[in-house]
């Protein structure tokens, strides 16, 4: 018996999705809002968000241009940042590595942390699920987070010049981040990935090419490694 | 301001690069497993590099180099709110109306 078709694995993740446009929608405001402020055009803004998709990079992306930095930096450290999207696709790889070609084409450019999040946890929850039930479901969790992505872009850039001149938007950054990173430090490695991070990216603020943060951010990412190894040794 | 040639080759090769990593695994590995060490650093991308890329704006977010108390206030007040209350909204809302506070009230 087919528990559920295609259409129904569809409107399913629309359904699961729906909630997470609060969490892309100011985000992509915000993104259009500071793009606009550094200069770049409403086509500019547009494009960047259509092709890239990753909110923390393009943020890390524009800080470092007005920084100055090198091209190559800002390309690799704002890379770096995105990293996580290469865990999330080993991840659903097992799920939909079997579906065609131009399928995981579409589901790799719309992987995103919501639609990752989402589709896993379905995935594992019902494994009775087809291949083309599972690329319906990531599809229609896709839909409405990519809509309000794209239209929040748009009316963040339409916004951005029209926002009082007072507004502290330097900050605006550094609290939508720190905000984002808060809840995930819930493990003594997170905490010393982080610690470690901040400590790095501050003693090494000097170094030329905006380096800093690509040097805080391995070794954040080494320290959190090596404590989760230490915790595991103390356990076992 | 940016200059359009860096902005461009910015977008296109950030799209292609964050494409590349997307499609990794999904259309170039297959289903076989990925090294136990490499998801072991992975885990820890955004926990490191987002702190570390707000570290220095935070710390020296003030004139020539100095510490504005403001943006340090509210940097102290969105970590902490985000994660007593592990949810980003409280945080981003703590954090702001900490900012706006600080900068209105207190010039």
């Amino acid at each position: 018996m087919t528990t559920t078709t295609t259409k129904s694995a569809y409107l399913a993740g629309l359904r699961d999705g729906a909630p997470f446009i609060l969490v892309a929608g100011p985000f992509a405001v915000l993104f259009g809002v500071l793009a606009t402020e550094a200069g770049l055009n409403l086509f500019e803004v547009m494009t960047f968000s259509l092709v890239v998709i990753a909110g923390a990079a393009q943020f890390t992306a524009l800080q470092l241009m007005q920084d100055n930095a090198p091209t190559v930096i800002v390309l690799v450290s704002a890379l770096a940042v995105n990293l996580r999207v290469a865990m999330y696709s080993a991840a659903l790889t097992p799920y939909l590595g079997a579906a065609p070609l131009w399928q995981r084409v579409f589901v790799a450019y719309l992987l995103v942390d919501q639609s990752y999040a989402l589709s896993h946890a379905r995935f594992e929850a019902v494994p009775e699920m087809s291949i083309p039930q599972r690329v319906a479901y990531y599809f229609g969790a896709c839909t409405l987070v990519m809509i309000f992505w794209f239209g929040c872009s748009y009316a963040g850039a339409a916004l951005g010049t029209a926002l009082p001149a007072d507004l502290p938007l330097d900050f605006a950054l550094p609290i939508a981040f720190l905000s984002m990173v808060a809840p995930m430090l819930r493990t003594l490695p997170h905490l010393a990935a982080a610690a470690t991070a901040i400590v790095l990216s501050l003693l090494a603020v000097d170094v030329p090419h905006s380096l800093g943060l690509l040097i805080g951010g391995i070794g954040g990412m080494i320290a959190g490694a090596q404590t989760e190894l230490w915790l595991g040794r103390r356990r076992a | 301001m940016i200059d359009a040639a860096t902005l461009w080759t910015v977008i296109i090769g950030l799209g292609v690069g964050s494409f590349l990593l997307r499609f990794a695994f999904l259309g170039f590995v297959g289903d076989r497993p990925l090294p136990e060490w490499m998801l072991r650093h992975l885990r820890y991308t955004a926990v490191a590099s987002l702190p570390a890329l707000c570290a220095p704006l935070v710390v020296y977010s003030g004139d020539g180099g100095t510490t504005e108390p403001s943006r340090l206030a509210a940097a102290i007040v969105t970590l902490v709110a985000g994660a007593l209350s592990r949810n980003v909204f409280v945080a981003i809302g703590a954090g702001a109306a900490t900012l706006l506070g600080a900068v209105y009230l207190l010039g």
